[in-house]
């Protein structure tokens, strides 16, 4: 367990840049998670961190020590830094039990063999430790994955897309299961996914990443309700932006009323000045901001809808032909082309500033 | 990276060596050879290939189709068994037919004698050579073509029916043209086989450029000349692999639905009863009765022929196809670990030319390589005189080195390709994973690739091993004195038309033969599962 820290860290691979001054500070014992789509570099700098990849610029600690900077880096076999694959990567020749212990030699065989019963009972295996690997399901696999990275007392247990080869259901379950081992385990752990909600359910501290660089590390909660700029408002969860004028430091006015909340305004642009009054603005407005209500006087047109269950996923035209989004509880059954009443619910403003 | 250009080198040598002995003309020999030996050798070849590739595109493809996509009685057993003849060389199906089939065999002799039939067709003819050539290496395109019926024909054949094709339109529509790449590299295959074979032909008197090779060098002792035939045969070689290259790269599997399974077409009783009468006299023909014949001739022979040099070629036999082996696979294993190390055009280039010995006949490899050898040994004595007083007359000459060598650069891709697909399938999280768990280079070899590889460093041991034993031209031109094996035994018995006396031989060799048949039956059956 050790806390992990890139400092300015880039790299560059034939004269393109992969990822660009990335920092951030995952604190010892937490779960961390690099989360955006494909391409961003964040499986990039996994392997940074776990020793593939040289860096540029910048440094990489993990417990305090150095273990990256540019032109020299810890070989990967020193580092005692776990990884999970994609693929788990398990070593087809050897039993379960044996690929827990791979990396457990030089010690006792008696210590050796605790160890990986600890383990296998850890993550819920302890009848297959005689199996082979294509005997296990994807489920098991991963978990035999999960072991093996944690048998040798890593400092720090990294995981590239681990559950993005198992199906939706067993993936939620799962992403819970391993939270909890690696809580039990204390151990630090990066994990690196393009899906969200894997992101949510297992990190305590989320990194959102885009074109090489992070636009926002933050909780979960605060990613959600005071995203940094319009990528991470835009890629993390669901919503729609409405123009606004800004009307003083604490209110905004959009076309459904005026907004009360934290203001000045934040600004996605570097080096825009805080706008205070009259400068036109952008509104964020999630799907649970605004809510239906049959008795307000404010009517949108049902435009599109989606059920899901519990509850519909409205999309309504508004009087001016902009677009928003609505949850509304699944016994509110409306037909499409309908208008219906709405009122907003918002509890903090979050708006960019019109370029 | 050194190592693959090295090997790449090794199969550059030959070609340089025989193309470069135009320099060095003999003017009367060159006069004789294009007046009245090349026309003929051309002639020969090309009614060679064209009769064996007819011959095996036939066999090869309607077997592959019936075992493969219909059903009826014995399909199963046929699927395997008809790759049997693989573990005969042509050479020893060759002698058997002409010892059954002669004017003075049993068979004839029967039909004359018993019946008065006579005015049947010579065997030992073209159409007799083409015959038993097209036997011997059908198993080439069954083999493949089987397998792109297999993963790809039901579909296809679903698909053609779909679009309202009967069945055998479907069939010359969509599933033949579909498996095209297929059978030609298989075909390819066969072909490189029939120019490279020398023993078939020397049984058959039939004289292609292998025989004329040998002879060059036997008879005229003019390593120019034989240099200079062999530079030919390498042209008609490289037609072959340019197809065969070619058609590999059109491969593409597409597997949709894993195997024909229940989708297999129900043939009707008497469609079913002919499918099973021509499997098994193929079958029959190709490999039963030459077993059986052989095995009948070693019971006549054996009391007397299994003394003590038959003991020592076998082990000759068995010590060189060991040696050889183990130096395949150590060079296979190395070009492999030089393409996983630096991927990249450069290195697919330097490793498919480093493997390109195989489509090479092992006359020329001979020619080519004994030639350098020879050269760099002059060189060597001279130094050894001038400065050491050596006054002996060989060094490398009188060694094993030419024909090890030479079997290197022929055999180099039968031991590659099992390495290099095992190694494809470690993927690159495998290595980073022991990595991350504390492994150094070293372990990495010995704790998870050597495990992991062990089958298939296995299959191209076997592989390697068996072709070597049979291979015969390579042998006979460059062993040095005292080392021969069963296929020289075989050689020098049926040069001397004793059909009998080289059963024996002939037989240890099948049965060495068989095994990698069964090895690539198992494996087959296994990877369906």
């Amino acid at each position: 367990m050790a806390e992990l820290i890139l400092d300015s860290v880039s790299q560059s691979y034939a004269q393109r840049q992969i990822i660009a001054d990335l920092t951030f500070t995952l604190p010892e014992g937490a779960i961390g998670c690099l989360l955006g789509p494909s391409g961003c570099g964040k499986t990039t700098a996994l392997r940074c961190i776990s020793g593939f990849e040289p860096i540029q610029s910048g440094e990489i600690r993990i417990g305090g020590e150095v273990v990256s900077r540019p032109g020299w880096m810890l070989p990967a076999e020193k580092r005692r830094v776990g990884m999970v694959f994609q693929d788990y990567a398990l070593f087809p020749h050897l039993t379960v039990a044996d690929n827990v212990g791979f990396g457990l030699r030089g010690k006792a065989a008696a210590e050796k063999q605790a160890r990986i019963d600890e383990l296998l009972e850890l993550v819920g295996l302890a009848g297959h430790a005689g199996q082979f690997p294509h005997q296990l399901s994807g489920g098991q696999q991963q978990r035999v994955a999960l072991a093996r990275a944690l048998a040798p007392r890593p400092r720090l247990i990294l995981m590239d897309e681990p559950f993005s080869n198992l199906d939706v259901e067993l993936r939620e379950r799962l992403s819970l299961e391993v939270r909890d081992i690696l809580k039990r385990e204390a151990t630090t752990a990066l994990i690196v996914t393009h899906d969200q909600h894997e992101a949510f359910s297992m990190a305590d501290w989320v990194g959102v990443m885009h074109e090489g660089r992070i636009q926002q590390w933050d909780t979960p909660y605060n990613l959600y309700h005071e995203p940094a700029n319009r990528f991470v408002a835009d890629f993390v969860g669901q919503g729609a932006l409405l123009t606004g004028e800004v009307i003083n430091d604490h209110q905004v006015e959009i076309e459904l009323g005026v907004l009360n909340g934290h203001m000045p305004v934040e600004c996605d642009a570097s080096g825009c000045e805080k706008c205070v009054r009259n400068c036109r603005v952008d509104v964020l407005l999630r799907p649970d901001d605004i809510i239906h209500d049959d008795d307000s006087l404010l009517l949108a047109e049902v435009e599109n809808k989606a059920f899901r269950g519990a509850e519909f996923l409205y999309t309504l035209k508004l009087p001016s032909g902009q677009r928003a989004l609505s949850l509304v509880p699944s016994h509110h059954n409306h037909a499409i082309g309908e208008k219906i009443g709405i009122k907003l619910a918002v509890d903090h403003v979050v708006a960019f500033r019109r370029e | 990276m050194l190592f693959a250009l090295a090997i790449a080198a090794l199969v550059l040598v030959p070609v340089a060596v025989t193309f470069s002995s135009f320099a060095q003309v003999e003017g009367d020999i060159l006069a004789h050879l294009t007046e009245f030996v090349l026309p003929e050798l051309v002639g020969n070849t090309l009614w060679l290939v064209l009769g064996v590739g007819l011959g095996v595109s036939v066999l090869g493809v309607s077997l592959a189709w019936l075992t493969a996509m219909c059903e009826f009685p014995g399909r199963r057993l046929f699927g395997w068994a008809l790759l049997l003849p693989l573990a005969l060389p042509a050479y020893v199906t060759a002698f058997v037919a002409i010892g059954l089939l002669d004017f003075t065999g049993p068979l004839l002799t029967w039909l004359r004698e018993g019946w008065g039939i006579t005015g049947l067709p010579e065997i030992r003819s073209r159409g007799g050579v083409i015959l038993v050539m097209s036997l011997a290496l059908y198993p080439y395109v069954y083999l493949i073509a089987k397998n792109a019926f297999a993963t790809q024909g039901a579909i296809a054949l679903e698909a053609a029916q779909s679009l309202g094709l009967s069945r055998t339109q479907g069939f010359f529509r969509v599933a033949l043209p579909m498996a095209r790449p297929w059978i030609a590299a298989g075909l390819m295959l066969a072909l490189m086989e029939t120019l490279a074979d020398f023993g078939t032909m020397a049984i058959f008197n039939y004289d292609t450029f292998t025989t004329a090779i040998y002879k060059a060098w036997y008879s005229l002792f003019s390593l120019a000349a034989a240099a200079q035939l062999a530079s030919i045969l390498i042209l008609f070689v490289l037609v072959a692999v340019v197809f065969e290259q070619r058609s590999r790269t059109r491969m593409r599997y597409s597997t949709v639905g894993r195997s024909a399974g229940s989708r297999r077409i129900k043939l009707s009783p008497l469609l079913a009863g002919l499918a099973f009468a021509y499997a098994a006299a193929v079958l029959a023909i190709a490999f039963l009765i030459p077993v059986t014949q052989l095995a009948l001739w070693t019971r006549d022979v054996i009391a007397d022929d299994l003394d003590a040099r038959y003991w020592a070629f076998a082990w000759h036999s068995v010590l060189l196809a060991g040696i050889g082996a183990l130096m395949v696979v150590a060079a296979a294993l190395l070009l492999a670990y030089a393409g996983r190390q630096r991927p990249g055009q450069a290195m697919v280039w330097t490793q498919r030319l480093a493997t390109l010995g195989y489509a090479f006949p092992g006359a020329v490899l001979a020619v080519g390589l004994f030639i350098p050898v020879a050269a760099l040994d002059n060189w060597l004595i001279d130094i050894g005189h001038a400065w050491f007083g050596f006054d002996g007359t060989e060094i490398l000459k009188g060694t094993l080195l030419v024909m090890l060598l030479a079997y290197l650069v022929r055999f180099l891709a039968v031991g590659f390709g099992p390495i290099d697909s095992g190694l494809h399938r470690i993927t690159r999280n495998v290595d980073e994973a022991a990595r991350n768990l504390g492994t150094s280079a070293a372990g990495l070899l010995t704790r998870v690739h050597l495990p992991m590889l062990r089958a298939s460093l296995l299959t191209a041991a076997t592989l390697a091993f068996v072709d070597i034993m049979k291979e015969m031209p390579i042998t006979l031109m460059t062993r040095p004195f005292g080392w021969d094996t069963l296929a020289v035994r075989v050689f020098e018995m049926t040069s001397e038309g004793e059909w009998e006396r080289a059963a024996l031989p002939s037989l240890a060799i099948v049965i060495a033969g068989i095994i990698p048949i069964i090895l690539l039956t198992w494996r087959g059956a296994r990877s369906l599962d």
